[in-house]
């Protein structure tokens, strides 16, 4: 390979991060605003409606704001730690990214197969995202542990806690998709729901998929699980956040929610295909991205409905009801897949067999 | 070509964190180099071609064994001076094991594996090589006695680390959440006629 085709193929995949994480900055910036619009809607008040059209310039308003403020940094803070938390909490976030795939195309016919669209076509794809998105822990323990005040320590333990319980559920859940489609490839378990909304795996896994969603609740941190970080509760881990630093905590946790209704999308609800194969004319970016949108919706709709848990409500819904559902289901999955009479059944979804 | 220097780089990256670890004075510090040198041991693991061992690596160490450790070292109260004062009775042990290892590494070093010719004809998998797979299918046939018992011994020492510290206190008090989700307004609320 020549130093040529080298600055070539850098060029490529700096194009293809940069494809994939502006618009992530971006719809971060509009889920903002549209939250606050359907919270407004669904408590029949406006919402933010001055800046702008219809209140449409209120996101850049308030980036501005925060670039405006001053970034305060406690005295006795560890200094290096405190300002490397927010981008240990950010980073994963966006990395997860890489190996999501928004579609595939032959770009109108000029490629011969059609290519995925991610920015890598990882074999482990799902481990890939389940460890990336486990380090997320890191940006809250070390904000808390950095800030040196007693308030953070408290919330970051608590929201640390919050975290390790729920991934475990959520991995457990990945684990009944990983048997019914034979593969961790992302694109390979959305070409296994090929064909209608009967092959995706919200039919046979539909328990799954409402753990995986909640679960990804709790591990963004949003509303009914959101007890760790309130602003009544002084605000958990960033109490001595201030300014831009604060702004990458939230960045980092709507990213995360991006994260989770992609995922829930392509794992369980057929990804880019659309719910009836003839209208698989429009493009499949389309849906998965209308996909997310919903589950997006979801996530406010969730926000303006529900009450907060306390905290031994939240430990027992991930301990003693999520946990035993999941390897119960990995359970009713695997003898379903094993045992000769029933196996017929689970041969529709099953891609491997 | 650019192979070795990715293994330039994860390597010497992970030797600096090392260093790092034994070197700083801030146990949080020495915890976080500790996760980012098993970054760059997961990197030497994806040169290799073993992907699914270094997602394992992330995922495991990292993601989970390493927050749990600073869990535990957040909540240590660390009295340096004390340290201080001790630190020279180790010395004969770290000694011995620095030898030990030392030898070892010389004794590997020498045996050709490592030679200029050798590391060239190493080759790469196929494209369609599933790592996953093949670890599946080796651990579960060939080796599968022995998985088993470590996952037996997991089991037991999580049953046993439970059992340790679990303490059935009388005094406390437990709200039971089926009876609290279950109440109904007539169990609350009377209606009395005035």
């Amino acid at each position: 390979m020549s130093g040529l085709d080298m600055a070539i193929q850098g060029g490529i995949w700096a194009l293809e991060i940069l494809a994939i994480a502006v618009p992530i900055a971006l719809s971060v910036a509009y889920i903002t605003y549209f939250e606050r619009r359907i919270i407004g809607w669904i408590q029949v008040r406006k919402g933010c409606n001055r800046v702008g059209p219809a209140g449409l310039l209120q996101p850049l308003a308030d980036g501005l704001k925060l670039v405006l403020k001053e970034t305060i940094i406690p005295a006795r803070a560890n200094k290096m730690l405190f300002i490397g938390a927010p981008l240990l909490s950010l980073m994963p976030a966006l990395v997860a990214f890489a190996v999501v795939p928004f579609g595939e195309t032959s770009l109108f016919g000029v490629w011969e197969t059609p290519h995925i669209m991610a920015i890598s076509n990882l074999n482990v794809g799902l481990l890939y995202v389940m460890a990336i998105s486990s380090l997320s822990v890191y940006g809250v323990l070390m904000a808390g542990w950095a800030s040196n005040s007693k308030y953070p320590i408290m919330g970051s333990i608590r929201s640390t806690c919050q975290m390790i319980s729920y991934e475990i559920s959520m991995g457990f859940g990945l684990v009944t998709v990983m048997m019914l489609a034979g593969s961790l490839n992302l694109s390979d378990i959305v070409h296994a729901q090929a064909g209608g909304i009967l092959h995706w795996y919200m039919i046979p896994l539909f328990p799954m998929l409402i753990v995986f969603f909640i679960s990804g609740c709790a591990e963004t941190g949003r509303t009914p699980f959101d007890l760790t970080e309130t602003e009544e509760l002084v605000s958990g881990y960033y109490t001595e956040y201030s300014g831009m630093w604060f702004a990458t905590f939230s960045l980092a946790e709507y990213g995360a929610m991006i994260m989770i209704s992609l995922l829930t999308s392509i794992l369980f609800l057929g990804g880019w295909y659309a719910p009836i194969p003839a209208l698989d004319i429009i493009p499949g970016t389309v849906w998965l991205l209308g996909k997310t949108a919903f589950l997006i919706f979801v996530f406010i709709w969730f926000r303006a409905t529900f009450p907060r848990y306390r905290y031994d409500q939240m430990m027992r819904l991930g301990w003693k009801i999520f946990l035993p559902w999941t390897l119960g289901w990995i359970f009713v999955v695997g003898m379903f897949i094993y045992t000769p009479g029933l196996d017929g059944i689970i041969d529709f979804w099953l891609a491997w067999r | 070509m650019l192979e070795t220097a990715f293994f330039n780089l994860f390597a010497g990256l992970s030797i600096f964190a090392g260093l790092g670890v034994v070197l700083s004075r801030n146990t949080m510090h020495a915890v976080m180099f500790l996760i980012f040198c098993f970054f760059n041991a997961a990197g030497l693991f994806f040169l290799l071609d073993a992907e699914f061992l270094g997602i394992i690596l992330i995922l495991i160490y990292v993601g989970a064994v390493m927050v749990l450790f600073m869990f535990a070292i957040m909540m240590l109260e660390v009295n340096v001076s004390k340290m201080r004062d001790n630190f020279l009775q180790y010395l004969p042990l770290g000694g011995m094991i620095a030898v030990i290892l030392m030898i070892e590494f010389v004794a590997a070093s020498t045996t050709g594996v490592f030679t200029e010719g050798a590391k060239a004809t190493a080759e790469h998998l196929a494209m369609d090589v599933n790592n996953t797979k093949e670890i599946g299918q080796i651990l579960y046939t060939k080796y599968l006695l022995g998985f088993e018992i470590a996952a037996i011994i997991l089991l037991v020492a999580l049953v046993g680390a439970i059992v340790l510290t679990i303490r059935g206190r009388k005094d406390a008090k437990y709200q039971n959440i089926s009876k609290q989700v279950n109440v109904r307004r007539e169990d609350r609320v009377r209606k009395v006629s005035m």
